[in-house]
C-alpha cells in the first residue's frame, strides 16, 4: 500500500506527514486498476438548523417541525440510489455536514452508518465525522452518537470569547461551548473544533491568546477559517450598509502567518490553507476532497463526484424530499465533466494542501498534457518570487504563496 | 410637381417677419428646460399628449442621460396670441458645452432672444452665467422664467431678486412657472411674442441663410437646419455654400414640429431645414453662408470658422480582433459628426488603433462613450493630447506632432511651439484666489480681471496641454460649480518641452507617455505615479513606476505586493463555486494590458491623467 503512489498528492521523499490512506488509483478514473479498489467518501446532508449564522452560507434552513421518519427513510433511499451506481469500493470515509447534523436523531445516524456499511462495506479504519453544535442538548447525544457508529466529531466552537460567540449569532457562550468540548473529548476517538478569526477589530496579540488557549485543549486537529463575508448573508447585507468594516488584507496576512507559525509550534502544522493536524489527524474525508477523490454526495444540495461525474442534489430541503419519493434519488443535475474541467478542479483543490500535486497523475488521468496544465512561464515567474515550488511533475505552493494562493491559481491554471 | 427650378405657389406666404420669433432656453442642467420645451410643444399643440415622450429635443441616448445638447435642435409653434394674431415661434435648443461653443455661438446668432429659465428653489447657477452673457452678446432680449415654483422649498421673490442682483437683469415682469404643473405656460407665450423682437430681413434680396447645424438621417440623408436672414429657399432652387465653395440642388424645405413637416419655402427670418443629397456631414460646415447659386449675396456671413480638432487621443480595441469593427464604426460616427477625424495608429502595447481629433475633453468622452454604446466596443483611451508644431534641427523641416509616442530625439528638435488660449472665467469672487492659483499653476498669464456685483470676470492665456485633461474638472470642483469657462485658440508658442515616459516594472508604457512643460515635469511626474498606484491592482511581486525623462527618472513609486487571497473554506460542495471564481478572475485578466508582466486595467489609461487636488 505505502509503495502505491497517491492519487493526485505527491510521494514525498520524506516520510509523510499524512494518513496512510489507500491511494491506489485515481478514483476520477476507473475505480479499479492493478486489482485494487479505490476506496470512496460519503458525504450526507442534514440541513436543519436552530437558526442561522449571519456569516453561513452554506445549505441551512430553520424548520419548526421535521418529519424525521420522512427524513430517515428519504435520506436511505437516496444513499441506496448512489450506492447502486458506484458499487464495490469500500469507503474510506462518512462525513455527516450541514445545517446542523447533531440534531439528527442517533437512531438515523445509526441507520445511514448501518445502511452504508452494507451497501459498499468499510475500510478497517474508517472515519466517520458529524459536526455538531457545542451545545449542552446536543452534547447530551454525544454518546448516543458514538454508539451509533460516529468516531470523529467536528464541533463548531467557532470562537472563544462570549462577546464575539454573540457577534457570531452562536447561542452557546464560551462556558458551554468548552463543557461539549468536555464530553466529546470523552465520548470519541478524534475530536476537531472550529474556529472564525479575523472578526473585525480583533488584533493579532488578541487572536494569538485565543490561539494558544485553543491549542491547549489538545485535539489533534484543528479548523481556523478567516471570517469572509458571503454575498448572501446578513454580515454581506451589514457590510454593504457599511455597518461592519471589510479586514484590511495586510491584517489578515499578519493573522494568516500567525496562525500558521503557532500551530506549527504546537505541532499541528497546516496541512491545507485553514486546516491544521498533528501527523496522521488530518480529516481523511476532507483530503479525499482535495485530492480530487471520488465522493458520494446524499442529502439537500450535497455535491458528489464520481468517476468523472458531478452530481448535485436539490437544495431546497421540501424538493429534495419531493424528489427522492418522485424519482427514488434528489439528484437535480448529474453530469459529465470534461477533461478540462476536471484537471482544474484537481489543481485548485489539490493546491490548497501543503502536499500540492502531481501534473503527471493529474495528465494521466484525465488525458491532458502534462505541459499544457499549467502557465510554465508564470510558474517558473512565482517561483522566483519564492510563493511556488517545482521539481520534476510535482507542483507546490510554498508557505509564503499560500495566503495568496486564489491569485496563484489564476495566473497558472491553463486549463 | 415641378422637377426643377424654382417652385411658385399661389396662394401661400411665407409668414411675415413680424409675426416670427426665434428664441432659445438658457437654463442650469434640471432647472426643467426640456420640460419647458416639451411644455410649450404640447400647449400650442405640436404634439398631442399621446405622442409626447419626456424631453422630445434631446435624440440621442447620451443627451437624455447627461442632461446636455449635443446636436442643436429646433422646433417650430404656432401660437395664437392674445391679440388675436397667430406668430411662428421657433425654439431653438443649443448645445451646453464649451467644447461646443463656436456651434452654441451660431445657434444664439440665428435667435432674437431667450428664454432664462430659473429654479425656485436653487436660484442662479453658475453655469447659466456664461450662457446668459453669450446671449447678451448676441443682442438677445431675455425673458426671465422662475420655474419649479409649486415645490416646497421654491423662494420665487428671492430668485426674482437674485437674477436682478447678480444678473442685472429687469426681472419685474418674471414669469413664475412650473412647467411640471403647466403652471405659467401661456404668459411666457406671450411675452415672447411681445417681448423679443421679430427679425429683420429683405425678401427680395439675394438668397442669405446661416448653416447652424446638420446631421446624417438614414432616411433624409445630410438634414441641415438653416435660418434665412435674406430672400427665400424653396425646394428645386440651386445653392451654393459659400465657404466650402460646393453647390447643390435642394429637393426638401420644412420645419420640425417637432415632426418633420415639409413647407414649399422659408423666407426671411424664418429657421427650418433643407436636405440637398448630401452624402456626408462633413460636406456641411457650421457657420457657413448658404446663397442662391445664379444670384448669389454679396458677401458671407460674419463669424464663420473652420472646426479644428483640439484635442487629440488614440483608441483601440481592448480585444484586437475588434479593429475592424472599430474602423466600420468610427466610420459611421464620423459620418453623423464631422468634427471629429481620425486616422490609423499603431502602438507597441496597444496593437492597431485609431489616432482620433476632438473638440475638446466632452467631445472625446462623448465619441468613447457612443462608440462603447452604441456599437458595443471596449476600448482603451490613451492620453489626451494637443497638436504640437516642432521645427527640426539642421533644417529638417516642420512636423505637426499628433502623438508623443511620435516625439522625435531632443537633439534633432530645434525648436518646439504648443497651442495657446485665451480663457475667460466667471466665477464668485470667493472662489477667485484659488482659481487664480488654479491658472499660474497651469503656466496662465493673467490678462485681465473685473469685478461685477461680487462677480469676478477673469482672462488668462494659458497652453492649452494645460488645459485638455482635467483644467474643467479642477475649476468646477474648486468653485463648488460656480465657475464658467470659455475659450478660443490664439494661436502657437514655443515652449520648453519634453516628453516624460512612464515605466511599470522598468518597461516603458507607450499609452501613457506624455508632454510636458519641463517646470512642471516633476510634479505631474509625481502625480501620475501615484495615481498609478492606486490604479493598478496589488501584484504577487513588488511593482516600481518610475516617471523619467529621457534616461534621468524624475519620480518614482513602489505597488507592494499582494499579500492575501485566498478562499478560507472549500470542501466537495464548494468545487463548482470556487471553479467560477476562477474563471471570472481570469476574465478579469482579459480586460486588463500586460507590460512587463503587469496587468493595467484599461480604466487606468485616461484616469491616470486626472491631476488630483494637488495639482
Amino acid at each position: 500500500m505505502g509503495t502505491s503512489p497517491p492519487p493526485f498528492g505527491l510521494s514525498l521523499s520524506k516520510p509523510s506527514l499524512l494518513p496512510d490512506l489507500p491511494k491506489e488509483e485515481a478514483s476520477t478514473g476507473s475505480a479499479r486498476a492493478g486489482g485494487h479498489i479505490a476506496p470512496l467518501a460519503l458525504y450526507i446532508h442534514w440541513p436543519f438548523c436552530v437558526s442561522k449564522c449571519p456569516y453561513c452560507d452554506f445549505n441551512s434552513h430553520v424548520r419548526e417541525q421535521v418529519d424525521q421518519h420522512a427524513w430517515k427513510s428519504a435520506l436511505l433511499t437516496d444513499l441506496a440510489h448512489e450506492a447502486a451506481l458506484i458499487p464495490g469500493r469500500p469507503l474510506s470515509s462518512i462525513f455527516f455536514g450541514g445545517g446542523t447534523p447533531s440534531l439528527m436523531p442517533p437512531a438515523t445516524v445509526a441507520a445511514l452508518i448501518e445502511a452504508a456499511d452494507r451497501h459498499w462495506g468499510f475500510t478497517p479504519d474508517v472515519e466517520i465525522t458529524l459536526e455538531a453544535n457545542p451545545s449542552s442538548v446536543e452534547a447530551a447525544r454525544f454518546a448516543d452518537l458514538a454508539l451509533a457508529g460516529i468516531n470523529r466529531v467536528s464541533l463548531g466552537l467557532q470562537a472563544l470569547d462570549d462577546e464575539a460567540l454573540h457577534f457570531l449569532g452562536r447561542a452557546h457562550d464560551v462556558k458551554e461551548g468548552l463543557a461539549a468540548l468536555d464530553t466529546a473529548q470523552a465520548n470519541f476517538g478524534r475530536t476537531t473544533f472550529d474556529l472564525i478569526y479575523a472578526r473585525p477589530g480583533q488584533s493579532l496579540a488578541n487572536w494569538e491568546a485565543e490561539l494558544a488557549r485553543a491549542l491547549a485543549f489538545g485535539t489533534g486537529h484543528l479548523s481556523l477559517y478567516q471570517l469572509t463575508i458571503e454575498p448572501g448573508t446578513r454580515f454581506a447585507t451589514l457590510t454593504a450598509q457599511g455597518k461592519l468594516p471589510p479586514v484590511d488584507p495586510d491584517h489578515g496576512a499578519d493573522l494568516f502567518e500567525q496562525t500558521r507559525a503557532q500551530t506549527a509550534a504546537a505541532g499541528l502544522p497546516a496541512y491545507e490553507i485553514s486546516n491544521h493536524a498533528r501527523p496522521g489527524q488530518e480529516s481523511r474525508h476532507n483530503l479525499t476532497y482535495w485530492r480530487y477523490g471520488d465522493y458520494a454526495g446524499v442529502g439537500p444540495g450535497a455535491h458528489g463526484r464520481r468517476g468523472g461525474m458531478a452530481t448535485i442534489r436539490h437544495k431546497k430541503p421540501e424538493n429534495w424530499l419531493n424528489a427522492v419519493a418522485r424519482n427514488g434519488h434528489g439528484n437535480q443535475s448529474e453530469g459529465a465533466l470534461a477533461p478540462a474541467e476536471r484537471a482544474s478542479e484537481a489543481l485548485l483543490m489539490g493546491l490548497r494542501l501543503r502536499e500540492g500535486v502531481d501534473l503527471a497523475r493529474i495528465a494521466g488521468v484525465t488525458g491532458i498534457a502534462e505541459d499544457t496544465l499549467v502557465d510554465g512561464t508564470a510558474v517558473a515567474r512565482l517561483e522566483g518570487h519564492g510563493l511556488m515550488r517545482r521539481a520534476g511533475s510535482a507542483l507546490m505552493v510554498t508557505d509564503q504563496g499560500m495566503p495568496v494562493l486564489d491569485r496563484i491559481l489564476a495566473e497558472i491554471v491553463a486549463v | 410637381m415641378l422637377s426643377s427650378g424654382p417652385v411658385l405657389l399661389i396662394g401661400y406666404d411665407v409668414t411675415e417677419l413680424s409675426k416670427i420669433r426665434n428664441f432659445s432656453i438658457i437654463a442650469h442642467i434640471d432647472h426643467g428646460k426640456s420640460t419647458l420645451a416639451d411644455r410649450l410643444i404640447q400647449e400650442t399643440g405640436g404634439l398631442t399628449a399621446r405622442e409626447m415622450t419626456s424631453q422630445v429635443l434631446d435624440n440621442m441616448d447620451i443627451e437624455k442621460e447627461r442632461g446636455i445638447t449635443i446636436k442643436a435642435q429646433t422646433v417650430r409653434l404656432d401660437y395664437t396670441a392674445d391679440d388675436g394674431l397667430t406668430y411662428e415661434l421657433n425654439l431653438m435648443d443649443t448645445p451646453g458645452h464649451v467644447d461646443f461653443a463656436y456651434e452654441v455661438s451660431r445657434s444664439l446668432a440665428a435667435c432674437e432672444g431667450a428664454l432664462l429659465v430659473v429654479d425656485a428653489a436653487q436660484g442662479v447657477e453658475a453655469q447659466t452665467l456664461a450662457n446668459v452673457y453669450q446671449s447678451i452678446e448676441h443682442d438677445h432680449e431675455i425673458v426671465p422664467v422662475i420655474n419649479k415654483i409649486d415645490l416646497p422649498a421654491a423662494e420665487p421673490e428671492r430668485v426674482r431678486k437674485e437674477i436682478e442682483d447678480v444678473i442685472g437683469l429687469d426681472a419685474s415682469e418674471a414669469v413664475f412657472a412650473s412647467a411640471k404643473a403647466g403652471i405659467g405656460i401661456k404668459e411666457i407665450l406671450e411675452q415672447i411674442v411681445k417681448k423679443i423682437p421679430p427679425p429683420k430681413g429683405d425678401r427680395d434680396a439675394p438668397l442669405k441663410a446661416m448653416l447652424v447645424d446638420s446631421w446624417y438621417d438614414p432616411y433624409l440623408g445630410v438634414v441641415i437646419l438653416i435660418r434665412v436672414i435674406d430672400g427665400a429657399i424653396k425646394k428645386g432652387q440651386q445653392i451654393k455654400f459659400m465657404q466650402a465653395g460646393t453647390t447643390h440642388l435642394i429637393d426638401r424645405v420644412g420645419c420640425m414640429r417637432p415632426k418633420i413637416e415639409q413647407l414649399p419655402e422659408l423666407g426671411p427670418g424664418e429657421i427650418g431645414f433643407i436636405t440637398a443629397q448630401i452624402k456626408e456631414v462633413a460636406q456641411t460646415r457650421v457657420g457657413d453662408t448658404i446663397t442662391d447659386a445664379k444670384r448669389p449675396a454679396a458677401e458671407p456671413l460674419p463669424g464663420f470658422k473652420e472646426v479644428q480638432p483640439v484635442v487629440f487621443c488614440g483608441l483601440f480595441p481592448t480585444d484586437a480582433n475588434d479593429f475592424e469593427k472599430l474602423r466600420e464604426s468610427i466610420s459611421k460616427l464620423r459620418l453623423n459628426d464631422a468634427s471629429f477625424s481620425f486616422e490609423m495608429e499603431t502602438s507597441a502595447a496597444l496593437g492597431f488603433g485609431f489616432r482620433c481629433g476632438f473638440l475638446g475633453l466632452l467631445h472625446l468622452e462623448i465619441i468613447q462613450e457612443r462608440l462603447t454604446r452604441e456599437y458595443d466596443l471596449d476600448l482603451i483611451t490613451t492620453a489626451p493630447s494637443v497638436v504640437y508644431q516642432i521645427q527640426l534641427a539642421h533644417n529638417g523641416g516642420e512636423m505637426a506632432l499628433h502623438n508623443p509616442a511620435d516625439m522625435p530625439d531632443p537633439s534633432r528638435i530645434a525648436m518646439i511651439e504648443e497651442p495657446w488660449i485665451e480663457a475667460v472665467i466667471y466665477c464668485p469672487d470667493e472662489y477667485l484666489g484659488s482659481i487664480l492659483k488654479l491658472c499660474q499653476d497651469r503656466r496662465g498669464i493673467q490678462k485681465g480681471l473685473t469685478y461685477v456685483a461680487g462677480r469676478a470676470q477673469v482672462t488668462y492665456e494659458l497652453p492649452l496641454n494645460e488645459v485638455v485633461f482635467d483644467f474643467y474638472d479642477r475649476l468646477k470642483s474648486i468653485s463648488r460649480g460656480y465657475a464658467s469657462f470659455d475659450y478660443h485658440q490664439i494661436g502657437y508658442r514655443e515652449g520648453d518641452l519634453v516628453k516624460m515616459s512612464i515605466m511599470v516594472n522598468s518597461e516603458a508604457v507607450d499609452a501613457l507617455s506624455m508632454i510636458v512643460h519641463r517646470g512642471t515635469a516633476e510634479s505631474r511626474g509625481r502625480g501620475m505615479c501615484e495615481r498609478l498606484k492606486d490604479l493598478i491592482p496589488r501584484h504577487l511581486f513588488k511593482i516600481p513606476i518610475q516617471a523619467a525623462i529621457g534616461g534621468k527618472v524624475i519620480a518614482r513609486e513602489t505597488i507592494a505586493a499582494m499579500r492575501k487571497d485566498v478562499t478560507a473554506k472549500c470542501y466537495g460542495g464548494d468545487i463548482s463555486r470556487k471553479k467560477k471564481l476562477l474563471d471570472k478572475q481570469k476574465e478579469g485578466k482579459k480586460r486588463m494590458r500586460e507590460y512587463g508582466s503587469v496587468s493595467i486595467p484599461q480604466e487606468a489609461f485616461i484616469a491616470a491623467l486626472r491631476m488630483g487636488d494637488d495639482a
